[in-house]
Formats: structure tokens, C-alpha cells, sequence
């Protein structure tokens, strides 16, 4: 992966998207050695509102530090399906939120559909943890790190006591997407 | 061992570097999109016995900062905008009683409260000429976490170094950002240190220059007794109206800067052996520019770019030797034509000189440099 790749994690303010995109960030710049450069937009509002997180990953050096056609993306509902999900690169990949995104945004890109935050009540048993299934899905769709080096990241990142939840949250995600790619 | 590495955002690192440098002292008030600074040094401080204070608003903290780097400390001060504009008279009250410290201003939309999330970088010549009076002033653009953190170590070499002032001008997309930071060994980057009187506390006169350009700064509450003042003054500190002595205090003040451009003057040269358009480009804005000159090589457009990382005092000479080079100097900015001012001033119509702008709170692509480019070749 010499050329850079965009990934955008778009959703609700308070969803952790934020957080998604700094782990990622981790997870390629200090677990893998690669270049890696995190940003975020924002309202001034601290929750609601649409909030995206954008991490650009590289073999070398980044210089434009902003998404210019993304790679891949994620939306977590429609709002930022419908702000967000337009500058995808042509063979790109879209995840969204299957519950949440009911007008899925068409393009030349695929799109894979999975509950996020239902999967992550339901299966994991909270959804505060959302955003590391997301996570998680996002890596399985994209490769952009391995799928060690994502849960190490995830895992330095939450509180002793929050481990093995995170690491359910994750595990979940990332075979959530394996499944769908495979029925694709 | 492995070096520390961590992703961490501008303004973090601008704190890690501050902490490198032995900053022991923070007043400030917080603002957007500034207060990650003042937030992990408010976490830090305390933990090595330094102090953080939150005053009651941006003119009080610059005074805290005055005075507690009289007392000896090593001292920082963080904002945006609105909080530089009320910081400016004692900014240049710290540059006239020399006050070595450091004041970082992360630059979002103005005028006036603007655009608090939105980044800009239209206070760059405030922060040149926003305090009154002729005075000299050192101003560094880094335009990465990594350089953000050595740079903010550098600020304060330069401000104990020449004993005054320093400004650093972030924008809010390379504060707000993350990327990976080495940070560096106790003794592998340089510290400065002011330097202290050798004299007795009874000879001692804090602006006595015939040692120097930069005379040695006691340290208050050290039995040094000294006074400190906004007016004009002779060398012993009190205030003077005499024409000679003003003239010559005044022009020295400047002098200590202007006489060591080469200690304080760093660039960035990127292609610009054989180049015939060059960008003049700082901050992260800089960011779009190389990746705009990467693509007009591509297309074998000879284009490379010039970054100042001390952008006052202005580069003049060397920006002067590039224009006499080049066809054209590009200049992008996020304001509505600052440096690009410096830049004409310089170039004397030697070459073209062109501006890209932008204010409305989104950053400059690199398509539109490449396209100014384009327009002007």
C-alpha cells in the first residue's frame, strides 16, 4: 500500500466515530509502523448533530492531511449516509448501518448492510460499544491493517475492566462482515 | 529501548514539546481550538511540581505568564483569535521589559468570535504588528504533530535565548489532527536556558547592554531587586524620556533579532533547484502545497515550494533570491492575502506574484493550487 487510503467513519455525534478513527490511527502508525493521519469535523454541538472522523493511511509520508475521495466509508445513519457517503472512490466500499440507513445511497462503490447498533446490544450486550464493532467491520471490509493489529489497538485502548467486551464488540464486527462478504 | 512513540493531536505534542523544553508554568483561558494545550498541561504540570492556572481571561493569563517567568519559570500561554487580540498589549509589554515566553496562538475564522471550529490562518500579520509600537518578533508555522512538538522546543530556546516573546501559529487543522509522534530522549534535543546574571545583586541592571545584545535576566524573589516597567527605561529599569537612551533601547530590542537571522530564520526547500513556480506555503496549508507540487511534477510542471518554519522575521533575502529564480511565487493561505503581502514586498515585481485565498472555514485543496498554478504560468 504505497498510495494513500481514505477511510471515513460518519455517524451522530457521541457515537464514538471519533474514537473509531483514533484507534485506526493507532492501529496503523504505532502497531503496524505505518503513516497515518487522523481528522475530525464537528459542529459546535458536544452530541447529535453529524459528525465524521477520517483516517488516511500510507506507506509514506501523508501530506494533504483531509480525505479527498475516500477508499471506504461508513455510515451509522442516514443523516450522514446522505452528507457523507457521496465522495466515494469508483470500486470503493460503503458500510452502513442497516437499521438506521433505509435510502442506501447509490454509486459505483459496494455496499455492504449490517445492523451496527443492534448487533452491538444485542449480540455484544451493549451499545456503547457500537463504534469497536464498527471498527471492526471496517477493517474486515477493508484491510487496511490486519485484524491483530485493529483489536491490539482497541485493547490499549479501553480500560481493564472494559476488555473483553471491547474484544466481543470487535471479534463480532469484523465476522459480521466476513459473513456478509462471503453471501455477497 | 525503542523510542516513545504515540498518535496524538497538534496541540498535545505542542504540550509534550513545551514539557521537553522544562515549561514549568501554564496561564491561559480556554478557547476552541486551542484548549487540548492547556488541557494535558493542566494534567501534567501538576505531576512535576510545575503550575497551571486558569485566570479569569486571556489579559490576566498573559500577565501571569509575565510574571511568573520574572520569577524564573519557564512559561507558556495557549488561545485562538479572539483571545490574541485581548493578549496584544501585554504582549507588548513582555516585549519591551523582555520577558522570555512562549504564547501559541491556534488560528481559527475571524474577525471576532468567527468560526470557533473552522480553521484559518489570517492572524498571521497580528502577529507581526498587533501590538503597538516598533518591536521585534519571532513567529514559527510548524506544520505537523512531529514538527509542532520540536518547534515548540524550539520557541522556547529562542525566547530564553533572546529574551523576549515567542509566537507560535498553529491552525486548527494541524492542532485538531493526529499523527504519530517520536518523542525525544532527556538531552536529545537542545535546551537553552536564559542566561543569569554573573554580577552582584547591588550591580546588577537588568537592561545593561554593553555585554551583549541580550542582557542576563535575574531571577525575582532570588535577592535580585530589580524594576520592571512598560515605559521606556535606562539599563537599571526605571523609566527614562531621554532621546539617545530611548533611540538606543528601542533599536537594540530590534537589533538582538534582526543581527542573528541565521539562528532564528529556519525554512523548509522543497524542488527548488530548477524551480519555475514556487509555492509559499506554511502550516498545513504547506501540506496541500506539496502534495500540489508533487502532481504538477507528474505533469512536468517545474514546481516546488518554499516553507518558512520562522516566518517573522520575515525570510526576506532568500524569498528575494527565489523570485529573481522563479516566474511565479504562488502564495495559498487561509485569510484573504497576509503573507502574500511579504511575498510582493520582497519580490519587487520581479515575478509574479499570486495569492490563493480561502475563509470560509474549509481548508485549501491541493486542486486548487494546481489550478492557480496553471492560470499563472
Amino acid at each position: 500500500m504505497a498510495q494513500r487510503y481514505e477511510i471515513r467513519f460518519s455517524g451522530a455525534g457521541g457515537q464514538g466515530l471519533i474514537t473509531a478513527g483514533i484507534i485506526l490511527a493507532e492501529a496503523a502508525s504505532i502497531v503496524e509502523s505505518k503513516y497515518a493521519v487522523q481528522s475530525q469535523s464537528y459542529g459546535p454541538e458536544a452530541r447529535g448533530g453529524a459528525s465524521k472522523s477520517e483516517v488516511i493511511i500510507s506507506d509514506e509520508p501523508i501530506d494533504y492531511p483531509k480525505a479527498t475521495i475516500v477508499d471506504a466509508c461508513l455510515a451509522m445513519t442516514q443523516v450522514a449516509a446522505d452528507k457523507y457517503a457521496n465522495g466515494i472512490k469508483p470500486g470503493g466500499v460503503l458500510l452502513i448501518d442497516s437499521d438506521f440507513v433505509k435510502n442506501v445511497p447509490q454509486g459505483d462503490f459496494k455496499v455492504v448492510q449490517i445492523p451496527i447498533m443492534r448487533t452491538a446490544k444485542e449480540d455484544v450486550g451493549r451499545e456503547i460499544v457500537a463504534n469497536v464493532v464498527a471498527l471492526g467491520a471496517m477493517i474486515a471490509l477493508t484491510d487496511v491493517v490486519s485484524r491483530e493489529a485493529g483489536e491490539k489497538a482497541v485493547l490499549a485502548k479501553v480500560p481493564e475492566a472494559f476488555i473483553d467486551l471491547n474484544k466481543k464488540a470487535y471479534s463480532i464486527g469484523f465476522e459480521k462482515v466476513k459473513e456478509a462478504l462471503a453471501q455477497q | 529501548m525503542a523510542k516513545k512513540v504515540a498518535l496524538m493531536q497538534g496541540n498535545e505534542a505542542c504540550a509534550q514539546g513545551a514539557l521537553y523544553a522544562g515549561c514549568d508554568f501554564f496561564a491561559g483561558y480556554p478557547i476552541t481550538p486551542s484548549t487540548e494545550v492547556a488541557e494535558v498541561l493542566s494534567i501534567e504540570l501538576p505531576k512535576i511540581g510545575g503550575k497551571f492556572i486558569q485566570m479569569e481571561d486571556e489579559i490576566g493569563a498573559t500577565a501571569a505568564l509575565i510574571g511568573a517567568a520574572l520569577t524564573g519559570a519557564k512559561a507558556l500561554d495557549s488561545t485562538s483569535g479572539p483571545g490574541m487580540s485581548l493578549k496584544q498589549e501585554l504582549l507588548g509589554y513582555a516585549c519591551i521589559a523582555e520577558i522570555p515566553c512562549v504564547i501559541v496562538n491556534v488560528q481559527r475564522g475571524g474577525p471576532s468570535t468567527g468560526m470557533p471550529t473552522g480553521p484559518g490562518q489570517s492572524d498571521m500579520q497580528q502577529a507581526m504588528w498587533g501590538t503597538h509600537g516598533d518591536h521585534a518578533a519571532i513567529v514559527l508555522t510548524p506544520a505537523s504533530c512531529q514538527e509542532i512538538y520540536e518547534e515548540t522546543v524550539r520557541a522556547f530556546n529562542l525566547a530564553e535565548k533572546y529574551r523576549m516573546p515567542v509566537q507560535i501559529q498553529l491552525d486548527e487543522i494541524c492542532a485538531h489532527m493526529r499523527e504519530r509522534v517520536t518523542l525525544a530522549e532527556p538531552g536529545e534535543l537542545e535546551i537553552i536556558n536564559r542566561e543569569k546574571p554573573s554580577v552582584s545583586p547591588a550591580d546588577y541592571k537588568p537592561y545593561d547592554a554593553t555585554k551583549g545584545m541580550v542582557p542576563p535576566l535575574a531571577t525575582y524573589g532570588s535577592g535580585y531587586r530589580f524594576h520592571v516597567t512598560g515605559l521606556n527605561k535606562a539599563a537599571d529599569g526605571f523609566p527614562t524620556t531621554k532621546a539617545e537612551l530611548v533611540d538606543a533601547e528601542e533599536r537594540r530590542q530590534i537589533d538582538k533579532v534582526m543581527f542573528n537571522l541565521a539562528d532564528i530564520q529556519k525554512n523548509e526547500e522543497y524542488l527548488l533547484d530548477d524551480a519555475e513556480v514556487i509555492l509559499f506555503a506554511y502550516g498545513s496549508t504547506s501540506r496541500s502545497a506539496r502534495y500540489a507540487v508533487n502532481e504538477l511534477r507528474k505533469e512536468g510542471v517545474k514546481a516546488g515550494m518554499f516553507r518558512p518554519l520562522t516566518m517573522w522575521p520575515f525570510p526576506d533575502d532568500r524569498v528575494a533570491e527565489l523570485s529573481k529564480q522563479a516566474k511565479a511565487i504562488v502564495c495559498p493561505e487561509m485569510n484573504l492575502g497576509q503573507m502574500v503581502r511579504e511575498v510582493q514586498r520582497v519580490a519587487q515585481g520581479r515575478c509574479t506574484v499570486a495569492h490563493i485565498g480561502r475563509v470560509d472555514g474549509e481548508p485549501i485543496n491541493p486542486g486548487q493550487i494546481i489550478d492557480k498554478v496553471k492560470e499563472v504560468l
